[in-house]
């Protein structure tokens, strides 16, 4: 690891005003993204994992939204450039795949067309020959069969599969240092998604891009990243490697999570280790913890659990935002039933 | 020992589409359900697994006859629901009810939840008004909700507690089975696990029979007893749930499973795992033969020419393959014991 990280985010606020009130969506989340790394945020709807990621690439905009923090890739100021420097650092430095690949495609345009689009924005005096030669490796290193004559179809042509392929080669044209991906499986069958994970793994190893892979899902979490961060109610509750994560979580809500999950290892039936209730409002968060009232060890009346915000702290090999103390949390947590 | 509530018999469903300018006649059939055949015992839970497409949902739909089939028969304890007249079906359909995927589109917005949940009792005229209230009372809070809440509107509901108040309007005839069709696609993970303790609960205390319909074979194998699992329209592969995940031999049941992201770092690296080149092919025009020699890494040519039955091939369960793997898989699970990186 370098020590200066590719990306820092420090202490990053987002929030929206809304009819019904302030949502603040993401509170003081910092984490770092160091080059080449793999660094996974999970959460539930609503945790504020996809606004962190739509901040990153300053994609929340209009009156009605604030955002504080600081967002450093490469030691720059995200937050300090202009809407046209930042333009310019959108797909080269720093680049997105979202979710749902029909919508992320212009269904007028034909796939050839739109990579070469994201390519021209950044290498605006590329002649025509160099850009259909970068636009032919680039569908054929995702994938996508006979990229000389696929080029000419347009999305609807596509499968599910092959369109999130085409969305990941328009992110990759202009190999940038960091690759934010959204969700990017969990609009496809699990055959389908098995075949993009291993090409974002793929991609990550040949190019060494760093990517921030947002999901809800453990399963994806677990197979492909490093480094994760757990988000809860628009705060980052856990962070930890992906080993320590599993199998030694230092916050309850984790520790919840993981039991959520009827993991193919669990040979049997029994009933799963729900976490009761359901997450949060963000507009009437719970005072103090927001995972207060779903948590199983909660200190109970007049104990910071409901008056204070936990923030970050070192327990183990992790950093976690829990009052309870780390021993004491420990010898909780080992009381579980795995 | 067969006690079966539910006997599925050479089940067909075509949805004819396009339509010739000349004639109005449709110009393609899309084969949703194509010959499947399956029996469900008396408390146990069938789990259907596939991909979209695969015709799972429709196959679900038919067991009620929420849609008319092209052919074959559905037999809800010994009865033929499918050619069971109007009085007829009145009287069969409380015994099969159905829990949907969206608790949000299948909840009427206007309607609170005592009249979401009443309303098939007042169909079926179970009771009179008071007693009806106090059996909604009573089955919101077999499901885990407050009953104080019986006047609220499902907006005012989160989305897991929106599910439950599905379940409880699936209670509310006390049936015999339960289709449940994705019941916790649409939820948060921490969600779906109290959904799923619900339904095994009530699985207990009411002797409930679930078809238990889902794309997500994990889910499937916490609740489900048998699994079949379904290809463009036919089944590939049934047998019980040990049947089918550790001595799986359908080469599509063994990448689905080795497609699933395991929830633990050690164990789901490096293991191998095959993953299926290309998409499912349409249903509108499947490939001959055995559907899924397209994407199938054993196919032969025999397969293009002769469709597989679907019988045991002595793996000790049915398996609609020609060239099954018949491998024993090491230590009896296909996930865990592969080598640890």
């Amino acid at each position: 690891m370098t020590d200066t990280p590719l990306l820092r985010v420090s202490d990053l606020c987002v929030s929206f005003r809304t009819p019904d009130g302030v949502v603040r969506a993401v509170d003081s989340v910092s984490f770092d993204v160091h080059a080449g790394e793999t660094v996974g945020i999970v959460g539930e709807s609503g945790s504020g994992k996809s606004v962190t990621a739509n901040a990153l690439m300053r994609l929340n905009f209009g009156a009605q939204v604030s955002t504080t923090g600081s967002i450093l890739l490469d030691g720059v100021d995200l937050g300090s450039l202009s809407e046209e420097e930042m333009r310019l650092r959108r797909g080269r430095d720093i680049a997105m795949v979202f979710q749902d690949p029909l919508s992320a495609l212009n269904p007028f345009y034909s796939v050839g067309d739109q990579v070469a689009e994201a390519y021209r924005v950044h290498h605006p005096k590329a002649r025509r020959p160099e850009v259909r030669d970068v636009v032919v490796e680039s569908l054929g290193r995702v994938g996508i069969p006979e990229p000389i004559k696929r080029m000419q179809s347009f999305p609807h042509e596509f499968s599910g599969g092959m369109r999130q392929r085409i969305v990941i080669a328009m992110a990759l044209v202009n190999s940038p240092r960091l690759l934010i991906a959204d969700e990017p499986t969990t609009a496809l069958d699990v055959t389908v998604q098995a075949q993009i994970l291993e090409l974002i793994q793929r991609i990550q190893q040949e190019s060494g891009t760093a990517v921030l892979l947002i999901t809800h899902d453990l399963g994806v979490i677990a197979e492909t990243t490093e480094r994760v961060i757990v988000m809860y109610g628009g705060r980052v509750v856990e962070e930890a490697s992906v080993e320590s994560v599993f199998e030694q979580p230092t916050h309850p809500y984790t520790l919840g999570l993981l039991g959520s999950v009827r993991s193919l290892d669990l040979a049997g039936r029994g009933s799963l280790r729900a976490i009761p209730g359901s997450p949060p409002s963000l507009i009437h968060l719970p005072t103090g913890c927001a995972f207060r009232p779903r948590c199983r060890f909660e200190l109970g009346e007049g104990s910071p659990c409901g008056t204070t915000v936990p923030t970050l702290s070192v327990a183990g090999h992790s950093r976690s935002a829990c009052h309870l103390d780390v021993t004491e949390r420990e010898r909780l947590i080992a009381g579980v039933d795995g | 020992m067969t006690d079966a509530i539910i006997e599925a018999i050479d089940l067909v469903k075509h949805f004819p589409t396009g339509k010739s300018p000349l004639l109005h006649r449709p110009t393609a059939l899309v084969r949703a359900v194509d010959g499947v055949s399956f029996t469900l015992e008396r408390g146990r839970t069938l789990g259907i697994v596939g991909e979209s497409g695969c015709g799972k949902s429709t196959l679900g739909r038919l067991l009620g006859r929420l849609i008319e089939p092209t052919s074959g028969r559905v037999l809800l304890g010994g009865e033929d629901v499918t050619a069971a007249t109007r009085s007829d079906l009145r009287r069969l359909r409380p015994r099969i009810q159905y829990v949907f995927q969206d608790p949000y589109s299948c909840l009427n917005p206007r309607h609170s939840v005592a009249e979401s949940i009443a309303t098939p009792m007042r169909i079926h005229r179970l009771y009179d008004r008071s007693t009806e209230q106090e059996k909604v009372r009573e089955l919101m809070k077999r499901v885990g909700l407050n009953p104080e809440h019986i006047n609220r509107f499902p907006h005012e509901f989160s989305g897991g507690q929106r599910q439950r108040i599905g379940v409880a309007r699936a209670l509310a005839l006390s049936p015999e089975v339960i289709v449940a069709d994705e019941p916790v696609s649409a939820l948060d993970v921490s969600v779906q696990a109290q959904i799923l303790n619900l339904l095994e609960e009530l699985q207990a205390s009411l002797g409930l029979s679930y078809v238990f319909i889902a794309h997500d074979l994990g889910v499937v194998r916490h609740i489900a007893d048998d699994v079949a699992v379904m290809y463009l329209g036919k089944v590939v592969e049934t047998g019980t749930a040990a049947d089918v995940y550790e001595r799986a031999s359908h080469p599509y049941t063994r990448a689905l499973l080795s497609a699933i992201p395991v929830a633990n770092p050690r164990t789901g690296r490096g293991r191998q795992r095959t993953v299926l080149t290309g998409d499912v092919p349409s249903p509108l025009n499947p490939p001959s033969g055995c559907r899924f020699r397209t994407r199938c890494p054993r196919a032969q040519d025999h397969c293009a020419v002769e469709e597989p039955a679907l019988v045991d091939r002595g793996q000790g369960h049915p398996v609609a393959c020609h060239f099954p793997e018949d491998d024993i898989l090491l230590g009896g699970d296909p996930v865990v014991a592969r080598p640890i990186r």
